[in-house]
């Protein structure tokens, strides 16, 4: 037991746990946790984004009105950037998934390679959300 | 010697609903379905040309992109239940806020599920 937690303990104080200033300030988070978290808010944030996601859905597929209705809605650069958003957090958790699957068949689960491996999603996910944002701005 | 039945004693089971397993293998299976609808329409929006009413209503026009459209979809929303039910079940301790929200999450999602038939049934 290191000297730290004795001296806590003899003061008669309750080991407390980690809470939220030490899981965002207080301590560097590893790729690892970054990807998990992300993974957590990026499903949640798709979630409460279903009701745009399938209006936008219905509005393109209805008929040829509907369709110039829709395009008029995504042509707009504010809609664009929160497609884009949204991109990132699909693509995010597109890749953490991935990566999930092959941690499910015991790869990649050492300590050193499951940090090089998150890594990977992020810079993964960010290459495909740039090539989205190209695509989505006209450039190719 | 009198039969033992086996669920007492040192046998018996004494944690958990037992539904961990199955939510937890169909999450993974959604995945991989939604993993290949993802790559079919990343693949065709980043390779596409001129996007066009024709094109688009005509790729959902076919009967069987309607019903692999329709099957993933229906798997992302049994996905969407197992992972948003985690979040409640991880953050929200009030066991009467968390039961209506868990509640409000699944009427939600097989409402979104009928609307997800309409929509694809409209092209």
């Amino acid at each position: 037991m290191s000297e730290a937690v004795k001296n806590v303990q003899k003061r008669g104080q309750p080991i407390r746990n980690v809470n939220i200033t030490d899981i965002t300030m207080n301590y560097k988070q590893p790729p690892s946790a970054i990807v998990s978290i992300l993974h957590r808010i990026s499903g949640f944030v798709l979630f409460l984004a279903l009701p745009f996601l399938l209006y936008l859905f219905e509005q393109s597929l209805r008929s040829e009105i509907s369709f110039a209705h829709f395009a008029g809605i995504v042509s707009h650069p504010f809609t664009k950037i929160v497609i884009l958003g949204l991109s990132w957090g699909y693509l995010h958790h597109f890749c953490a998934g991935i990566r999930h699957l092959f941690m499910d068949n015991h790869m990649a689960l050492d300590k050193d390679a499951s940090q090089r491996t998150a890594r990977y999603v992020l810079a993964v996910s960010l290459a495909l959300t740039v090539l989205v944002a190209l695509k989505l701005f006209g450039v190719f | 010697m009198a039969h033992t039945p086996k669920n007492i004693g040192q046998r018996r089971l004494v944690v958990g609903a037992h539904y961990g397993m199955r939510d937890w293998l169909a999450q993974r299976v959604t995945a991989i379905v939604m993993v290949i609808f993802t790559v079919i329409l990343l693949v065709s929006f980043l390779t596409g040309q001129n996007f066009t009413y024709e094109g688009w209503a005509g790729l959902f026009a076919r009967q069987w992109f309607k019903l692999f459209t329709m099957v993933t979809f229906f798997g992302l929303f049994y996905h969407v239940w197992v992972g948003i039910r985690d979040i409640w079940m991880d953050y929200v301790k009030p066991v009467g806020i968390r039961l209506t929200l868990q509640i409000a999450t699944v009427l939600w999602l097989l409402a979104c599920a009928a609307w997800t038939v309409q929509i694809l049934w409209s092209v």
